[in-house]
């Protein structure tokens, strides 16, 4: 039971700190940029990695399921459909929150082992301002771009797919795409993707500047930052199913 | 000036502090030192409000640290530098923005920014070094900045947190040079946490001796080094105390 008093005792002060480092933005402002261009710019390729795969597998499996059942254009349904509502934010998300949730927590856990965040308190500089803050921000923000990147290349992939692998011409893939295209889908998926960021950086801020004893105390904060993240995604995707669709 | 009344500090089952009660005067460096593990460092933390007393006070200039609201720990964290044993600079950040970071957060304009941190570097005989990362610098090299880094703020205190660890007799001279070097020229009351003997005795004007949770001895640096007390006079003259677990 202390242990959960604890959680809540070491959230709510969280809260507080989040609240109060946000009005400094004259601290967090000027690293945001950096921060979205690491987070989430050079996180492109990874996300386009696994969105090439996404859209190829995608394409053969439906293919698979489809064929002497229904019309193959629904093929173009499937990929576009799945990508954008569901396998794009998340696998994306699952993804970023190995690169990024790691990389945070690595960073941050050993700045706390070498006492840099103490520097930083007796400098009287906010961590949460100068550390957390721009990159749960920079993470709110550029998620949904890789997102977006990673929907657009997964269709692509799995268009590139159909029409090269399978028995299926470009204009009977884009009919199927249209079929039953929703605004909606396109948004759905870049909400929760924004969530999605916000939920990684703060996953891993919060192990890193909890992390104790050195390397192994690292090692362990950015294990528990990758782990974490991901199973936040996977809470978040049921919620946002149930709350959205 | 800092005070610590009947200050109370543990960390689970293990008793750091117990009953410690130490009064720093002002413009005076004072050395505080015991055995590895005696709550040295801890000591040092609470005046800055990285730790909390479990009980009693922590007054500096008059005000108890730990009830201090966020704004008023703030301002008591400007007037004070700390010098971490290890010197903790920011690895991403070149030397010039280590000291200038600080100093941004008082919101200085960027000509002040850059003569203090230029004389700064001269106290510690770094100019030149500002646009070096801490990577590329030596052991002695960094401490020397986390000293600069501290000196940049103007503070009123100065607390140095085993300053002369891990270096060679040489720095570890230049470093005690450093310090006195910065009470003259500065006029900075000082606390420096040490087990460095020759190092304690070189730079004080009064030492306290931390066992077992409070102070064991205070005076002046002549009074403890005339000490009759066996323990003192055992980690003074380096040899087994009877009774201390190594």
């Amino acid at each position: 039971m202390s242990g959960v008093r604890e959680f809540f005792v070491l959230s709510g002060r969280w809260v507080i700190e989040g609240r109060r480092a946000l009005s400094q933005g004259k601290i967090w402002r000027p690293l945001l940029f950096a921060q979205m261009r690491k987070l989430g710019v050079d996180s492109i390729p990874v996300a386009v990695f696994v969105a090439v795969f996404t859209g190829i597998v995608l394409a053969l499996l439906s293919s698979y399921m489809f064929t002497r059942a229904i019309p193959l254009y629904f093929v173009g349904t499937l990929v576009t459909k799945a990508v954008m509502l569901e396998l794009g934010p998340v696998l994306t998300g699952m993804a970023l929150a190995g690169r990024v949730g790691a990389n945070v927590a690595a960073e941050l856990g050993t700045m706390r082992v070498t006492e840099q965040v103490d520097a930083l308190e007796t400098l009287a500089i906010s961590p949460h301002a100068y550390l957390v803050t721009p990159r749960v921000i920079a993470a709110i923000l550029m998620f949904p771009v890789v997102t977006a990147v990673a929907m657009a290349v997964g269709v692509l992939s799995g268009w590139f797919t159909a029409v090269n692998l399978l028995d299926l011409s470009s204009v009977e893939f884009l009919r199927g795409a249209r079929q039953f295209y929703n605004f909606k889908d396109i948004w759905f998926g870049l909400v929760k993707s924004a969530s999605f960021g916000g939920v990684v950086a703060t996953m891993g801020c919060f192990q890193g500047l909890s992390a104790r004893g050195g390397a192994e105390g690292v090692g362990h904060a950015t294990t528990r930052a990758v782990v974490l993240g991901c199973q936040a995604i996977l809470v978040l995707d049921a919620f946002w199913a149930l709350v959205l669709l | 000036m800092i005070e610590f009344q009947d200050v109370h500090k543990s960390f689970g089952a293990r008793t750091v502090l117990d009953g410690f009660t130490l009064a720093i005067p002002d413009g005076q460096t004072t050395v505080l030192m015991g055995f590895s593990g005696s709550g040295k460092s801890v000591t040092l933390k609470h005046i800055v409000g990285l730790l909390e007393p479990d009980a009693g006070r922590v007054l500096v200039d008059g005000e108890s640290v730990g009830e201090l609201e966020y704004d008023g720990l703030m301002r008591l964290r400007s007037r004070i530098g700390f010098v971490f044993q290890f010197a903790a600079l920011f690895d991403s950040l070149s030397v010039y923005d280590n000291l200038a970071l600080g100093l941004r957060r008082q919101e200085l304009p960027p000509e002040e920014i850059s003569r203090r941190v230029a004389e700064s570097l001269r106290l510690v005989e770094l100019s030149g070094a500002e646009d070096r990362f801490p990577a590329e610098l030596s052991g002695g090299m960094r401490k020397r900045v986390g000293i600069a880094r501290a000196i940049a703020l103007n503070p009123r205190y100065i607390l140095y947190d085993e300053p002369t660890t891990g270096l060679d007799p040489v720095t570890t001279a230049a470093m005690d040079e450093l310090m006195l070097r910065a009470r003259r020229e500065l006029g900075v009351t000082s606390v420096v946490v040490t087990h460095d003997v020759r190092s304690a005795f070189a730079v004080a004007d009064r030492i306290a001796f931390l066992h077992q949770g409070r102070i064991l001895l205070a005076g002046t640096a002549g009074e403890v080094r005339e000490t009759a007390d066996p323990l003192v006079r055992a980690f003074i003259e380096g040899r087994p105390a009877m009774g201390e677990r190594v």
